[in-house]
C-alpha cells in the first residue's frame, strides 16, 4: 500500500471544562484507506473526528491536511464531508435538494448538478427518488441519502460519525458492505467513528482501538484481534478469557497455578503479565489430556457455537465450540501454545488508560 | 344519552356566557336608535361615522404602525435570543427562560407603570416612541417561546451539516436554519401583532398626552359618554383579532400535525 499521508494529527490535546478528552493525540492516515476509530462511549474518538472536520478546534497540535497545516480553517473550507449520527438532513428540501446543496453553494452549472445527483442517488441504490421528501424515506434511506449528499461534493476524505448507530442489525450488516463498496469504488479516504467492534472489523483496514483519550492500539483488524497490546484492547474487541498471570522463563507462563507452554520470549523471569485467550482457542477434550481440568457450568446454543463456560478450580473460562460438553461434565483444557496472548501489565498513568470500563 | 345532552348543554351555556357580551356589543353597532335598550333598525351608519372622524382614524393608523413595527422588531430580537439560549449552557439556560416567562406572568399594570417610571427617569419624553418600546418588550418573550421549540425539533447537527457542505455560516443561516424556524417565527410574528392591537394597560402608562392607538382612544370617547361609534370601533377590533387568532391557531395545528408525522 502506498505510504502517502493525507492527514496528520500532531500532538492534539483537548478538553471540557477540565476533562482530558484528547492527550497528546498523533495519528496518521493514509490515502484511500478505511481507517476506524474504536472506542467506548467517552474515549475521545468523535471529538477527533470533528477536530478533523473543523467543527471543534484542538486546545493544541496540528491538523495537517494534504502537508498543509488547516487548524485554524473553518469547516465550510475544508476539503472533507462528514455524514453525522443521525443524518442531519435539511427537511424543508427534497432529497434532489438535499444533494444538490453542496454544489449549489459552490455555484456549480445546473446540468452539471443534475447528473451528479443521479449518479450519486445510482450510487446508493436509490435512483429515481429526486422528487421524494425526507419524511417519507426509512431510516436506511436517509442514511444513503445523508452519505450521497457527502459524495457528490468529491471530498478527498469523507467523515463517518457513527453512521450506522440508528439502524436495525441486519441493515447494518447490509450497509457495512455497502459502504465497503462504495469506498472501494470511489477509491477515497473513509473515517470512521463506531463503538461497534463487529463493524470496525468487518469493514476496515486499518483500526485505532481508543481509551480515555489515548491510543491503544493501531493496526489491521487481524492484528488487532490476535494480538491485542493490552487487555483493554482484548476486552473490547470481542469475547477473551483475560487472566492475570506471571511469565515464568522463556515460553512458560504460568495462571492461577498451573504452567501453560507458549511462544512468547524476553519477558523476563517471574514477570507479572496479562493473558488473553480466545474462547474459540480453548479446546475441551478428555479429563486425562488437558493442561488442566474443570466442570462444565453452563451451555448455551448460539447458533454457529455453543458457549460454554467452565470452573476450573475456581477460576471461570468462556469456550466456544461447536462441540457441546454438557453441563455438569467434567473435562480437560487445552491451549496451544500460540493461542497464548502475552501482554505486559500498564504502568502507572497508562494504567488508568486502559482500566476495563465495565 | 341523557348524559350526553348535559355535557352539550353545559358546553352551550359556557359559551353563551362567554359571547353574549360580545353579541350585544356587536348587534347595538348596527342599532339605528341611539337607546341601548330599543331596537331602531339596521343601519352602517356608525360604522360611516367611524371613517370620517379623523381623531379615531389617526388612532387607527398609530395603532397598525406600532403593531408592524413592534411585531416586526420583537421577532428579530425574540428569534435571536432564542437561539442564544438554545445555545447556552444550563444555568444560565435556565435563568434566561425565567426571565423570559417572567414578563409575561407579569401583571400587566406593573410592566406598565413600571416603564412609565423607567422612561420618566432616563427622561424619555413620553409618545410614539415609548410606546413602540413598551410593545416591543411584552412582545419579545412570546417571539422566544415560539421559536425555541423549532429549535429543539431542529438536529443539533443541522447548522454543521450545512457548514461541511461548503455554505457560510451565513448562507448555512439563511439557507438552512431560517426555513427550519420560519413557522415558529411567523407565528410569533403574528401573536406579537395580536397583542399588540390588543393592549390597553401599558399603552395608557406609557403613551403620554397627545397620541392615542385605537384602545386608549375607545376608553377616552367612552368616559365622556358612550358613543355607538364605539360599539362599532369595538366589533371591528374584536373581528380582527378573531381572525388573526384563527390563523395562528390553524397554523399551529397544521405544524403539530406535520411533527406528528415526522415523530
Amino acid at each position: 500500500m502506498a505510504e502517502e499521508k493525507i492527514i496528520d494529527l500532531m500532538g492534539i490535546s483537548k478538553s471540557y471544562d477540565g476533562n482530558i478528552v484528547l492527550d497528546n493525540f498523533n495519528l496518521y492516515i493514509r490515502k484511500n484507506e478505511f481507517l476506524t476509530l474504536l472506542g467506548p462511549s467517552g474515549c475521545g474518538k468523535t471529538t477527533t473526528l470533528r477536530i478533523i472536520g473543523g467543527f471543534e478546534n484542538a486546545d493544541s497540535g496540528k491538523v495537517i491536511f494534504e502537508g498543509k497545516d488547516i487548524s485554524t480553517i473553518p469547516p465550510h473550507k475544508r476539503q472533507l464531508n462528514t455524514v453525522f449520527q443521525k443524518y442531519s438532513l435539511f427537511p424543508h428540501m427534497n432529497i434532489e435538494e438535499n444533494i444538490a446543496f453542496g454544489l449549489k453553494v459552490k455555484k456549480m452549472d445546473k446540468q452539471f448538478i443534475k447528473d451528479k445527483v443521479k449518479y450519486a442517488l445510482k450510487l446508493v441504490n436509490l435512483e429515481g427518488f429526486e422528487k421524494r421528501s425526507i419524511n417519507s424515506l426509512s431510516g436506511g434511506q436517509q442514511q444513503r441519502i445523508a452519505i450521497a449528499r457527502a459524495i457528490v461534493n468529491e471530498p478527498r476524505v469523507l467523515l463517518l460519525d457513527e453512521p450506522l448507530g440508528a439502524l436495525d442489525l441486519k441493515l447494518r450488516q447490509d450497509m457495512q458492505y455497502e459502504l465497503k463498496r462504495l469506498q472501494r469504488e470511489l477509491g477515497i479516504t473513509f473515517i470512521y467513528v463506531t463503538h461497534d467492534q463487529e463493524e470496525a472489523l468487518t469493514m476496515s483496514d486499518t483500526i485505532v482501538v481508543m481509551n480515555k483519550g489515548k491510543i491503544q492500539q493501531i493496526g489491521t483488524p487481524e492484528d488487532i484481534y490476535n494480538e491485542p497490546k493490552n487487555a483493554f484492547v482484548a476486552d473490547f474487541i470481542g469475547e477473551s478469557n483475560l487472566f492475570d498471570a506471571t511469565m515464568l522463563q522463556d515460553e512458560l507462563v504460568e495462571i492461577f497455578g498451573v504452567k501453560y507452554p507458549c511462544v512468547d520470549k524476553n519477558f523476563g523471569i517471574n514477570t507479572p503479565v496479562d493473558v488473553v485467550i480466545r474462547p474459540e482457542d480453548v479446546n475441551l477434550v478428555d479429563p486425562t489430556d488437558g493442561i488442566t481440568t474443570g466442570t462444565v457450568t453452563s451451555a448455551i446454543f448460539k447458533g454457529v457455537h455453543y458457549e460454554m463456560t467452565v470452573d476450573s478450580f475456581g477460576v471461570e473460562w468462556l469456550i466456544h465450540s461447536t462441540k457441546l460438553s454438557q453441563t455438569g461434565t467434567e473435562v480437560g483444557i487445552n491451549v496451544k501454545p500460540f493461542d497464548i496472548q502475552i501482554m505486559y501489565k500498564p504502568k502507572g498513568e497508562d494504567a488508568e488508560a486502559v482500566m476495563l470500563d465495565e | 344519552m341523557v348524559k350526553r345532552f348535559f355535557e352539550r348543554f353545559y358546553v352551550l351555556i359556557i359559551f353563551v356566557l362567554l359571547y353574549a357580551p360580545i353579541a350585544i356589543l356587536f348587534v347595538l353597532s348596527f342599532n339605528a336608535s341611539k337607546s341601548r335598550a330599543k331596537w331602531g333598525g339596521f343601519t352602517f351608519k356608525w360604522y360611516g361615522e367611524l371613517f370620517h372622524n379623523s381623531d379615531i382614524m389617526s388612532a387607527l393608523y398609530t395603532t397598525l404602525i406600532i403593531a408592524v413595527l413592534s411585531a416586526t422588531i420583537a421577532t428579530i430580537i425574540g428569534t435571536v435570543a432564542a437561539m442564544s439560549i438554545h445555545n447556552s449552557r444550563k444555568l444560565p439556560k435556565m435563568v434566561l427562560m425565567n426571565a423570559t416567562y417572567i414578563p409575561i406572568l407579569n401583571p400587566e399594570i406593573v410592566t406598565g407603570i413600571s416603564l412609565m417610571l423607567f422612561f420618566i427617569m432616563f427622561k424619555i419624553n413620553l409618545g410614539f416612541i415609548t410606546i413602540l418600546l413598551g410593545h416591543i418588550i411584552f412582545n419579545v418573550p412570546y417571539v422566544i417561546l415560539n421559536v425555541l421549540p423549532k429549535l429543539r425539533q431542529l438536529n443539533k447537527h443541522t447548522f454543521e451539516a450545512a457548514l461541511d457542505l461548503g455554505a457560510t455560516p451565513t448562507e448555512a443561516f439563511f439557507k438552512v436554519m431560517l426555513p427550519e424556524l420560519l413557522p415558529g417565527i411567523i407565528t410569533g410574528f403574528l401573536l406579537s401583532f395580536t397583542f399588540s392591537l390588543d393592549d390597553f394597560v401599558i399603552t395608557y402608562f406609557v403613551k403620554g398626552a397627545g397620541i392615542n392607538t385605537l384602545s386608549t382612544k375607545i376608553y377616552s370617547e367612552v368616559r365622556k359618554g358612550i358613543k355607538p361609534e364605539m360599539y362599532a370601533l369595538s366589533s371591528i377590533m374584536f373581528l380582527t383579532i378573531l381572525v388573526l387568532l384563527l390563523i395562528v391557531n390553524k397554523r399551529s395545528e397544521k405544524q403539530e400535525k406535520k411533527a406528528a408525522v415526522k415523530g
